[in-house]
């Protein structure tokens, strides 16, 4: 079933990364600094739901990849495999929950 | 008809061939005559009637339709039968070796066992829906299901795409192009029974969901067939039917 849930990141992952790329380019275009986006991020349910999804569906969508990439290319099988998978799967949301949390807390 | 007899007239071929068996091997330089016309294949059995009769090859049909000949050719999986040394040679040079991710048996000659059994891994078996008694089910042509199916019927099972296909060589058990393939005609094929238990065969771990759609497969087959297309209408498939329940994996 991880094809499944690979397929499903995927298809929650791209429409993010388009929000955040196009997010991105507005903020230096129009010259925002750190304080203004804060301003605007801090407290928002709306950008901690989109950001806090978008981090599960990177740590899914990368995790079940590494681990493709761990039983391919290095030929990883059994505990090592789940060590990277979970290792991964566990590590992103940390790391993107994380900064999810910097901006929208507050 | 041919009016003159083909003429020496392409120089001298510097062959190298791979010998050896299971245990290993190393290349052996041949020279061989150039022809003006002169497929791979009659490279190999010039040498073999000419300079080492124990080489050991495999062929049939010699008009590509049994898919028994095919050899790596310059680094790249071909049906010998009809490849023209013209086409393939790089001046006047030939490097042929036996299949990638296949057992060599000896020398050219593979052990395609494995390339087989996956196709019945694959479910690539017809299972009938009617019998002999039955009238013969009419078919239309155009249908979406027939245009599927006959796009990729008309595979000769010569393994190119198989030894082309890297997920073949990192991951043992992976089914492969040509016997995904297959089992996609049948998915496609109205009179077939078992398109449940097919797409459950296809969708293992071993399966469609493998493929990392990098089309080697596509771009060497000889019969220019689309098993990367054929995988991923499995993948499209196969995944319809566990998200709508009407095949599940959970007992695997
Ligand atoms: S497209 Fe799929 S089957 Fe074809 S060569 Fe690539 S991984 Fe193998
Ligand atoms: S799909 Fe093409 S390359 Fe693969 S076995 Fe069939 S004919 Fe050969
Ligand atoms: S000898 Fe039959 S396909 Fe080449």
């Amino acid at each position: 079933m991880l094809f499944l849930a690979q397929r499903i990141s995927a298809l929650i992952m791209a429409p993010l990364a388009l929000v955040h790329l196009v997010l991105i380019v507005y903020a230096v275009q129009g010259g925002l600094d750190a304080q203004e986006i804060l301003s605007r991020t801090r407290g928002s349910i709306a950008w901690a739901t989109l950001y806090g999804l978008f981090v599960i569906a990177v740590s899914v969508h990368a995790a079940i990849g590494l681990r493709a990439v761990g039983q391919e290319w290095l030929k990883l099988q059994g505990t090592l495999l789940n060590v990277l998978t979970w290792g991964s799967g566990l590590g992103l949301p940390l790391l993107g929950f994380r900064a999810v949390y910097a901006v929208v807390a507050g | 008809m041919i009016s003159q007899p083909l003429r020496n007239n392409a120089g001298q071929l510097k062959v190298s061939v791979w010998r050896g068996d299971e245990s290993g091997g190393r290349h052996v330089d041949y020279d061989v005559p150039g022809l003006e016309s002169q497929t791979v294949l009659d490279v190999v059995t010039w040498i073999q009637r000419h300079s080492d009769p124990s080489l050991s090859y495999r062929f049939a049909c010699r008009v590509g339709m049994c898919g028994s000949c095919a050899m790596t050719v310059n680094g790249v999986p071909r049906w010998t039968c009809r490849s023209h040394v013209r086409d393939v040679a790089r001046s006047n040079l030939l490097t042929i070796e036996p299949l990638r991710n296949l057992p060599v048996i000896k020398d050219l000659a593979c052990d395609m066992s494995a390339f087989f059994e996956k196709w019945d891994d694959a479910m690539g078996r017809f299972h009938p829906t009617a019998t002999r008694g039955d009238d013969v089910e009419p078919i239309r042509p155009g249908s979406i299901g027939r245009r599927e199916a006959d796009a990729g019927i008309e595979c000769i099972n010569c393994a190119v795409c198989y030894s082309a296909c890297d997920v073949v060589a990192y991951k043992q058990d992976y089914l492969g192009p040509a016997a995904l393939n297959r089992a996609w005609t049948l998915v496609n094929d109205v009179r077939d029974a078992a398109r449940g238990a097919r797409l459950r065969a296809v969708a293992s771990d071993a399966g469609c969901h493998s493929c990392h759609s990098h089309q080697s497969c596509t771009t060497w087959c000889p019969i220019e067939l689309n098993p990367t297309a054929s995988i991923a209408g499995l993948k499209r498939q196969s995944a319809l039917a566990i998200l709508t329940g009407k095949i599940s994996l959970d007992d695997e």
